[in-house]
């Protein structure tokens, strides 16, 4: 991982511990009351696996939902699963922590980044990122290229493959209509065990190393997602290294800050496209004057090989004038042309 | 600008074994294209959750708008640094650049998910200036429209002078007038805009470097995909030109195309080594040896695509051997297809997939439809309009 100034510039904002959290004390109500973006730590330790975020969610999102006992089923956990279409956010279960027989429970959506990808990477602008931090999507602009699948470090945007004339890009936005009539995302309002905390994204820092510092037995000192990628709206708290859970180790600078820069060098005003037009141009105009010149003088001398090829032309010399005679007559025509 | 040359339409029939191959190939592509649109990209393709592009990405598209180069690099050498004498080869070149874009368009069509919002790039409202694929879309738009105004006088060509059609036959005339005096600014428009997608087509992936293999992976992707593109400029304009004059049965225009063979191995060089030291700087060279589909991938990519031929071209011999000259040739345009299957398809390995993507028979029934029609198109464009220049004596007629 590498220390980037803009990761260092962050750390340093979270010195004032005290006053950020007094700022979730007074945004403990969920309602996001300025324009601050906000965000979710995940209290991995806390989670119970019960799955009744993922039975919120499908509801939250207007799918047709099976009831909520459904979701008490313990053998998914078999497989890891990832995010589909019909299933914005899921739990995995692994076994990695310091005792075996003890399971760990991580819940996989979309992670709101602060930089997004996908935000980056849509040519029609169909990704946003909201100013309370919502990532949301409008399949109206969306033209199904998928190339923000392609972009997301965390592999989160899936794909209505199965619907041949409306497809959509489906991800966890956040429950961006709940959090504008200042509710909390739906997955926050049913977990049962703190696993999920709503907040302002600088007080959940705040809290997060508090969390570390006052339980050091309990958490590692990493807080997922508040630098990976150029920093993320949800973060997680973790009692085993996040490898083991598999998340990525990402550099702290978004994906997506390499190719804009490329792309504004290139277009930096334009200057770069018009002045390789220009230099273009120049070729052009120097090498036709000396051609004009040139065959002035030589055309009868037969010097330049394209006039003199032409010459042998016993139909004359070259002319741009199409004659219909020329062609067409038969197969032969084209071929005795010399 | 073409005055000098003197292209006419080639007499050939359409009614060959090879043509209707092509068409019942062309056949198939539609069918299961058809089948696409009513049933969705679920039934025909293998595409999944974690791999959002396949073939027709990387071979419709990708490859489709490498290959098409040869429009701006022989117009560049014909037209801008003005060698007169590759004049004859511009327009077959600019006939395979435009319909090779056009295909792309229409590949992209069959990929994209909502294909009837194709256009909505051009609305100012949705530009979102920093998406690489948004700069892409632009360009290869605005390239399109140019070639087709390039074309415009291979078109009006055909009708002036017509004796049936008297007024189009004056129109055209204006119209060839016109484009006349200003087709240097689309000339240099084309080589710009061509310059500056081909890169950017490679930048494209450089938005997903945990997803990308370290052989293909590198900021630099950009600079390599215009290197490669200006490299198989040439070749594919002689794999072209050598393919149609078998074809066509029509006498391959050799004294021009080894003479434009001399400059691949330049060209070719200064890719490889820009790959090469790409691959050293980034200490990537230990992937090479790890002998796994990557590495041999890789390796196919830069021995028998760029090694091989640039080094087979070096010698005169070989350009002036119309059958090794194909060879040699055909070797790079297969090297920088593989590079861009590479690039798009076998370097993005997503951490999180579960299997690894392969296409279905339907994918590639639709990319091998796609390329049947061009060729078709292609043939009856040449039959129909003034493209080459006769030349030489035909070895059958």
């Amino acid at each position: 991982m590498t220390a980037t100034r803009r990761g260092f510039l962050k750390a340093l904002g979270t010195a004032g511990i005290a006053s950020a959290v007094r700022d979730l004390s007074a945004s403990a109500s969920g309602l996001p009351d300025s324009a601050e973006p906000m965000g979710v730590l995940v209290d991995i330790p806390n989670c119970i696996g019960c799955r009744k975020c993922e039975f919120a969610c499908q509801e939250a999102a207007g799918f047709k939902v099976p009831p909520i006992e459904a979701f008490e089923d313990k053998s998914v956990f078999a497989a890891a699963r990832r995010p589909e279409p019909s299933a914005y956010t899921v739990v995995n279960e692994s076994r990695n922590g310091s005792d075996l027989s003890l399971p760990v429970y991580t819940k996989v959506n979309c992670l709101h980044c602060n930089e997004p990808a996908c935000v980056s990477a849509c040519l029609v602008g169909a990704f946003e990122k909201r100013a309370d931090g919502a990532v949301v999507y409008d399949p109206w602009k969306c033209m199904g290229c998928r190339y923000c699948m392609i972009a997301c470090p965390f592999q989160i945007p899936t794909y209505d493959y199965d619907n041949a004339l409306t497809p959509q890009v489906r991800k966890c936005n956040f429950c961006a209509d709940r959090l504008a009539r200042g509710d909390v995302p739906a997955c926050v309002r049913i977990c049962p065990n703190e696993s999920l905390i709503f907040g302002k994204r600088s007080a959940l820092i705040a809290l997060a190393h508090d969390k570390i510092r006052k339980v050091p037995d309990k958490y590692i000192d990493h807080v997922y997602g508040e630098f990976e990628a150029g920093g993320t709206s949800w973060m997680y708290l973790s009692s085993v290294p996040f490898e083991q859970l598999s998340f990525l180790n990402l550099p702290s600078v978004a994906p997506s800050h390499l190719t804009e820069v490329i792309q504004h060098g290139v277009f930096r005003y334009f200057i770069p496209p018009l002045a390789l037009y220009g230099l273009l141009g120049l070729i052009m105009w120097i090498g036709r004057r000396r051609d004009d010149s040139e065959t002035r003088d030589v055309r009868d001398e037969g010097r330049s090989p394209r006039v003199a090829r032409f010459a042998q032309d016993p139909r004359g010399p070259a002319s741009p004038v199409y004659r219909r005679e020329d062609v067409c007559v038969g197969a032969g025509a084209y071929g005795e042309s010399t | 600008m073409n005055g000098h040359v003197l292209a006419q339409p080639v007499p050939r029939t359409l009614a060959t074994p090879g043509v209707f191959t092509l068409l019942a190939l062309v056949a198939v592509g539609l069918m299961v294209s058809a089948h696409r649109f009513l049933f969705g990209l679920a039934t025909v393709t293998n595409l999944d959750q974690q791999h959002p592009w396949g073939l027709w990405i990387a071979i419709d598209v990708a490859t489709g708008v490498a290959l098409a180069a040869g429009g701006f690099t022989t117009a560049a050498l014909a037209h801008v640094f003005h060698r007169k004498e590759y004049e004859v080869i511009a327009r077959p070149a600019l006939l395979t650049a435009l319909l090779g874009y056009t295909f792309v368009g229409l590949g992209l069509m069959v990929d994209l998910g909502r294909y009837y919002n194709i256009w909505h790039p051009i609305l100012p409202g949705m530009w979102q200036g920093n998406s690489v694929l948004f700069e892409v879309g632009m360009c290869v738009m605005c390239y399109l429209t140019v070639l087709y105004i390039e074309f415009l006088p291979v078109v009006c060509e055909r009708f002036i002078g017509d004796a049936r059609f008297p007024r189009l036959g004056k129109l055209c005339a204006a119209i060839n007038r016109l484009v006349a005096k200003t087709m240097f600014l689309f000339i240099l428009a084309g080589v710009v805009l061509s310059c500056l997608h081909q890169s950017s087509l490679g930048n494209l992936m450089v938005i997903a470097p945990s997803k990308m293999h370290p052989l293909w992976y590198t900021p630099i992707l950009s600079l390599l995909f215009l290197l490669s593109a200006i490299a198989v400029g040439f070749p594919m304009v002689v794999f072209e030109s050598l393919f149609a004059s078998w074809s066509l049965r029509l006498k391959p225009e050799m004294d021009v195309l080894s003479k434009l063979a001399r400059y691949i191995p330049a060209v070719l060089g200064v890719y490889l080594a820009f790959k090469v030291g790409d691959l050293a700087i980034r200490e990537a060279f230990v992937h090479v040896a790890s002998w796994s589909v990557p590495s041999a991938m890789f390796l196919g990519e830069v021995i028998l695509g760029v090694v091989v031929p640039g080094a087979l071209l070096l010698s005169q011999k070989v350009r002036n051997n119309t059958r090794m000259l194909f060879v040699a040739c055909t070797m790079i345009v297969l090297g920088v297809a593989l590079n861009r299957v590479n690039v798009f398809l076998v370097a993005y390995q997503p951490p999180y997939a579960t299997r690894t993507y392969f296409p279905s028979w339907q994918e590639f029934a639709v990319t091998i439809g796609l390329v049947s029609a061009l060729i078709l198109l292609y043939r009856l464009l040449v039959t129909w309009l003034p493209v080459a220049t006769p030349h030489g004596k035909s070895r059958t007629g």
